[in-house]
This record gives structure tokens, sequence and C-alpha cells, in this order.
């Protein structure tokens, strides 16, 4: 299907191929990768996401069964856009490697008899990451038609989201030119760590963090933000998730954080509707808009923390009912009217 | 009705001398080892709580404002009982540099520390820090046991590395153990040693094959920095295995105790029902589950949908223009109706993420009946005091 004419409206990451998300554990990032995949598909597209980390959280999240090394469909969006999702496992994703490059045929089975392949993966530091962040680059690269040449010819995928490793790993995990740089000076793996680089640090690539607004995953997002630039990686927005809906009103909140609310008023109000006004209802309820207060009072020093960043800013509202499937749907838009896809 | 977890009872029990936190990345896991910590000094242990990456101000809190590698004391504890409270943060390169200066010849050393490869894997390798907490564990335990009729410590508290999985902190010793021992070092290791040659005669020519093929994909470089590496590491071989033994056994042993550390969220219980699988599957000791932040509502016996309905109710008389209600004033009762319209919202939407706190907790419980469980409600701000903590070592032992 042809995306209809709508599909040349603009978006904050117009000509972004790549969209790395990253954000403190606990800050809900595997949700908001799959939202932001759901949103990009819209306009009919088509969207790969990707996992590295082996946790299967594209299929929990989508509840779909456990994604296999092969792309798979997992989602429609609207105007018939498709997502497709993968979790690279980095063993996999070498003998792959061996077997394109280098034929290595009967000598691939040996480097796995002798721990060779368990080595490079797992210990011979930075391959690991080349080897995930490279399939990503293949997926980024591949052509719809295969044997299509040049600029004009279709991608395989129109955008990649990547559901990356947390905050406090990301920078080394993207760096990993910095990380085969001093084991591997020439040779193959420098070679597909420098093409590699040479695309994350494109303008087609960006680097999205979620967040919550507490103390440590603002501290995290600060960190990475700096941690990311010293390394050369495009930064993107910053996306605040679980925001709550604002209940009561900044006049309430301060007579609520002051103790200032009448008792008896609250205890009047609700004899008329015929509440039991017990005490330790009207105590439980202005106790409860204390802590709300001293929490809203938190959020709002924390959101300012944000704001000071200069990113594009996106905020997803909590969902009372927990993230399903519709949830992601919900997200999907909320981010398509804030103009992130 | 699952089992209580009764942490009072663990820290109170002489015999229990390591506790193990461990979950999901941002479940609160710091923040539950130093609260345990910090109760069970007060209640007159003398502790260690060793730390992988603390909040910031939490850090702080605990005195942990260097990164040196070695315990020092948390001030301001209450020590009336008779209890201390030391607190560090890991330090994963310094670590494996003290084992390899531990073991080995001050030039062997100085060889090994100058190696890139070496460099690279004591600060990147994605399993170095769970095997240098255990490391560390280790030497704690060393430190805890060196004068035994007045041990520096008697209880040792561990957070463990936000790993990507459970998996991860289980399996370092043995990963690293089995790499060490494995055909693949030896095959590296060959040119160098006599030995390693004689053994490799009989695989020769799949040797063959598996260097040329390494050198065509790492290069020849990087394969010469691994061989000078093992080379020079291997006399401590036989001892990186041992202790990797060593904690492996200590973690099973019935002194030691593991606590599954979960936030009521789908993810992170998921998370906690793996490694509650997982630990029994390795016969390792787990005292039960903490399930943090569960949010409480301070005035229970108000319904999420009575609560709605009562504000629109007011809502609704309000806007019929009653005067009505409660005591008059200038502007009369509907401005006071909001307020309290205001907090029957609130109460309602609080209402309804405790009840699906609770209904997740219970979910966890029908698939683990028989695992302890203790929960600690949430804190309207984040912990990074001792005040704080103490609150949370209250929660923790069920007060």
């Amino acid at each position: 299907m042809a995306p209809p004419a709508g599909s040349a409206r603009d978006t904050d990451w117009d000509g972004v191929r790549l969209h790395i998300v990253t954000g403190k554990g606990g800050t809900g990032k595997t949700t908001v990768a799959a939202a932001l995949a759901l949103a990009l598909a819209g306009q009919g597209r088509r969207v790969l996401l990707v996992e590295v980390e082996g946790r299967q959280g594209i299929s929990q999240t989508f509840d779909v069964p456990p994604l296999s090394l092969t792309e798979t469909r997992i989602a429609h969006a609207a105007h018939g856009g498709e997502v497709f999702g993968l979790s690279v496992d980095a063993k996999a994703a070498l003998l792959e490697y061996l077997q394109l490059y280098y034929k290595l045929g009967r000598a691939g089975g040996m480097l796995e008899k002798f721990g060779a392949i368990d080595f490079a993966t797992t210990i011979a530091p930075g391959v690991r990451d080349v080897l995930l962040t490279g399939k990503v680059y293949e997926a980024v690269r591949r052509r719809r038609d295969h044997r299509a040449k040049g600029p004009g010819a279709a991608p395989a995928y129109d955008a990649v989201v990547l559901d990356a490793p947390p905050t406090g790993r990301v920078a080394r995990f993207l760096n990993v030119n910095h990380e085969v740089a001093d084991l591997a000076r020439v040779g193959p793996i420098r070679s597909q760590a420098d093409s590699i680089t040479a695309m994350l640090k494109s303008p087609r690539t960006v680097v999205h963090i979620v967040t919550l607004l507490e103390e440590m995953p603002v501290q995290e997002t600060v960190d990475a933000i700096a941690e990311l630039r010293a390394v050369g990686m495009p930064i993107g927005g910053v996306v605040v998730n679980q925001v709550r809906e604002e209940i009561l009103t900044m006049e309430v909140l301060e007579l609520a954080a002051r103790n200032a609310i009448s008792r008896e008023d609250v205890a009047a109000d609700l004899a008329r509707v015929h509440v039991r006004a017990t005490d330790s209802i009207v105590d439980g309820l202005l106790l409860e808009a204390r802590d709300h207060a001293e929490r809203v009072t938190l959020e709002r020093a924390e959101a300012e923390v944000v704001a000071g960043l200069g990113r594009p800013t996106y905020r997803l509202p909590s969902l009372p009912e927990g993230v399903d499937t519709n949830g992601i749907r919900e997200m999907a838009e909320t981010l398509t009217a804030q103009g992130m896809a | 009705m699952a089992p209580v977890l009764d942490t009072d009872a663990l820290i109170g029990d002489p015999h229990t001398r390591i506790i193990v936190c461990c979950g999901a990345g941002g479940v609160g896991k710091t923040t539950t080892a130093a609260a345990l910590g910090l109760r069970a000094a007060e209640s007159g242990r003398r502790v260690v709580v060793l730390t992988i990456d603390p909040a910031r101000r939490l850090a702080q809190s605990l005195g942990l404002t260097t990164l040196n590698n070695t315990p020092s004391p948390v001030t301001e504890v209450d020590t009336a009982n008779g209890g201390s409270l030391d607190a560090m943060m890991l330090d994963m390169k310094r670590t494996f540099d003290e084992v390899v200066e531990a073991h080995s010849t001050p030039e062997k050393a100085e060889q090994i520390l100058a190696n890139p490869f070496y460099q690279a894997v004591s600060s990147s390798f994605a399993g170095t820090q769970e095997y240098m907490a255990m490391e560390k564990l280790g030497q704690l335990r060393l430190e805890a046991d060196r004068d035994p009729d007045n041990p520096r410590w008697d209880l040792i508290i561990v957070d463990t590395p936000p790993s990507r999985s459970a998996l991860d902190f289980l399996d370092a010793p043995k990963r690293l153990g089995s790499f060490l021992d494995g055909r693949f070092i030896r095959i590296l290791a060959a040119p160098a040693k006599a030995g390693g040659r004689a053994y490799l005669k009989v695989f020769s020519a799949g040797v063959n094959i598996v260097t040329r093929a390494l050198t065509k994909v790492l290069g020849g470089q990087m394969l010469n920095d691994v061989q000078t590496f093992v080379a020079a590491l291997d006399t401590m071989f036989g001892g990186f295995r041992k202790r990797a033994d060593h904690t492996f056994a200590l973690l099973s042993d019935s002194s030691t105790t593991f606590i599954v550390v979960a936030a009521p969220e789908r993810d992170a219980l998921r998370e906690a029902a793996y490694f509650v699988d997982r630990l029994d599957e390795e016969g390792m000791p787990l005292a039960g589950l903490v399930v943090n932040r569960m949010y409480r509502v301070s005035a229970p016996g108000l319904s999420a949908a009575r609560a709605l309905g009562a504000a629109e109710e007011l809502g609704d008389e309000d806007n019929g223009g009653s005067s009505g209600g409660s005591s008059g004033g200038s502007s009369g009762g509907s401005e006071r109706s909001a307020v309290t319209q205001g907090l029957l919202r609130m109460h309602a939407v609080q209402a309804e993420i405790a009840d699906r706190h609770e209904s997740l907790a219970r979910r966890f419980i029908a698939g683990h009946p028989d695992i302890p469980m203790v929960e600690v409600p949430a804190a309207s701000g984040d912990i990074h005091d001792l005040a704080g903590l103490r609150a949370v070592g209250n929660a923790l032992a069920g007060r």
C-alpha cells in the first residue's frame, strides 16, 4: 500500500534511520522502544525493532512467541505499516559473519569446538559489541531488493529501532571503535568497527534516553548525555515515562504541603455525600495529599533538570492498567502526536 | 497467604554470615542492602556492606565519597548494641589489579598490568564486574575470618551488579573458570609453553585451522597480545579457578542467604520469579523476596470506586447551585468542596495503583506459594540518608 499524502508530515527526526533507545533499568526503555517502533511504522512503513541482550523483552511486550534469530513480523500499524522483531545473539552473529565473509566452512565448527566462539563472544573485549552493533548496521543498510544498488534503492526497513543496553553501559556499547582500537589496529574486526562507527555517528542515527521524574533516572540521563557527547554520538530526545496525571490544582497542593486543608470541611463534605467520614479516612486523605504534594515537588525539580538539558522532550502518561499491547499502541499515538515519529 | 520473610530473624541469627541481594536493575537492591546493613549494625552485628553502583546521594549518606575499594566506617550509626557498619563501593579494575599483584611476582605483575588485552578485559569485559564482586566477597570473608575470636565483621551484605539477567551473576565465576581451564586457552598459550605444545601435538591439525581462522578474524596483532597475556597470567590460572570454585562453594553454604529484590511491576517480578527458580536449581539458599515500592493508601477504608462516586456527587451538588453543605463563608461551600473533590479523585487514582500492586504481588505468590515475602511501601521521596534507611529497615522487619 502506498503511503498516504500525510506521510510528508514533519517529525522531529526526519531523515533518521536508526533510533537507539536507552535509559536506566526500570524506566521502561523496552516499552518505549516498542512504542516508538509502532509509531514509526504508522503511515505504512516497515520498521525493525532489535534487542541485543537476549532478554526477550520485545516478545513479552508484544505478547508474541520468543523471537528467534530471524526477523519476524510482530505487529501491524496504520496504513499497512509493519513492525518486525529481532533478538540478536552474538554467537549466531559471529558464525553468520564468519560464513559470510570468510567461508570458513569446517573451521567454523572447529572454532566452536575449541571454545574460540565462546571466547570471542563472551571474553574478548569489544568483539561482542562489534558483532551486535554490526548486525544492526547490516539491517540499517540492507536493501529491499538485494540486487539494487545506489542511493536511490529502497531500503529493507524504513527505520530500525534498537533497544540498547541501559544508560550505565550504553556509551561503551556504542563506542565500538574505541573498544577494539587498542586491540585490533588492523584486520577485519577493525575495519568492521570503523564502518559501524561511521554510521552510528552520522546524522542518520540518534540516541533517545528514557527517564522517570525521579532522582536516579534523571541523574543517569544527565550522565549518559555527557558520556555520549564525549564519544561523539548524536543525542536524540528525552522521553519522560510514566508521567502522573495532575489531579490536584497548585492551590490545593500548596495547602496540602502546608498541612492547611481544613479537616472539618473535608469531613463535612464527605458526610454530605454519605461517605463514612471516620477519623482514619479523613486523616488518611490528608496524609495522602501531603505525600502527593511532596512527590509533585520532587517531580517538578527533576522536570526542571530535564528541561535544562535542552533536548526535545516527550511525555508519556502513566498507564493505570499497566503496559499491555493496547498500552503500547496508546503510547505510540502519544509519541506521534508529540512529533517524535 | 505466603509465609512472611522475617528479616529481623535473618539478621539476628549469628549463623547468617553473608546476605546477597539480587534482582533486576532499578528495583532498589542497593537501598535494601544498605537498610538491612544499618538495621543489623544497630542491633549489634558487625556489618560490612559491599555496594556495586549506588545512587550518588545514597553513597554520600554512607560516607562513600571516594572510590578506594576498601571498607570504611559509616558514621552516625547507633552503636549502643555493640555493632558497627562499614561500607564500600566496588572498584572493578582495582580489584582485578590487586588479584594480579597478590598472586604474581612484581615483575610479572607489571608485565600483566601493562598488557593492552589485560587492560581491556579488566575494565570492560562484560562479566568482569560480576566476577570481581565475587572476588571481593571472598576477600572480605577472608578478612572477616582472620581473627576468629574477634572477627572484624560477622555479617557481609552484598549488593549484586545490575546484570542484564540474573544468570550473569551466578555464572560469572564458572564462566571465567571454565575459560581459564579450557582447551582454547592452551592453544593460545601454546607458543610460549612447552607443555602446551606437547598437548597440542594431538590436536595439531585442528589447531592449525583454528589459529589461521583466528588470525584472519582478530588480526595477528590482537592474537599476539592475547598470547602474551595468557602466558603472563599462566601461573595464576590455578589460583583463579580455585578461588572461583571457593566463592561458588561460599555462596551455596548454609551461612549464606539470598534475598531477591523486586518492584511491583510485571517485568521486575518476572525477573524475580526467574531468579527464584534459578537459585532453587543451583541449590542456593534463598531467604525470600522483598517487594519494594509497594504503593499503599493511607485511607484504605475507602475504595477507588466509592471515592470517585463521592467526588462526582459533590460536583453535581455544587453545580446544582446548592448552597448547603459545609459551613458558610463568603466564597461559599463549592470552593471547599473542590478541595474535597480533588482529594477524593487523587485517592481513587492512588487506590487503583495500590490495588494493581497488590494483585501483581498476589500473582507472584500464586506461582511461588512457599517463598517468604515482605513488602516495603513506596516512600514519597528518594532515600538518601540514614533516617530514610532506618525507615526502610523498619518496613523490611514488618514494622
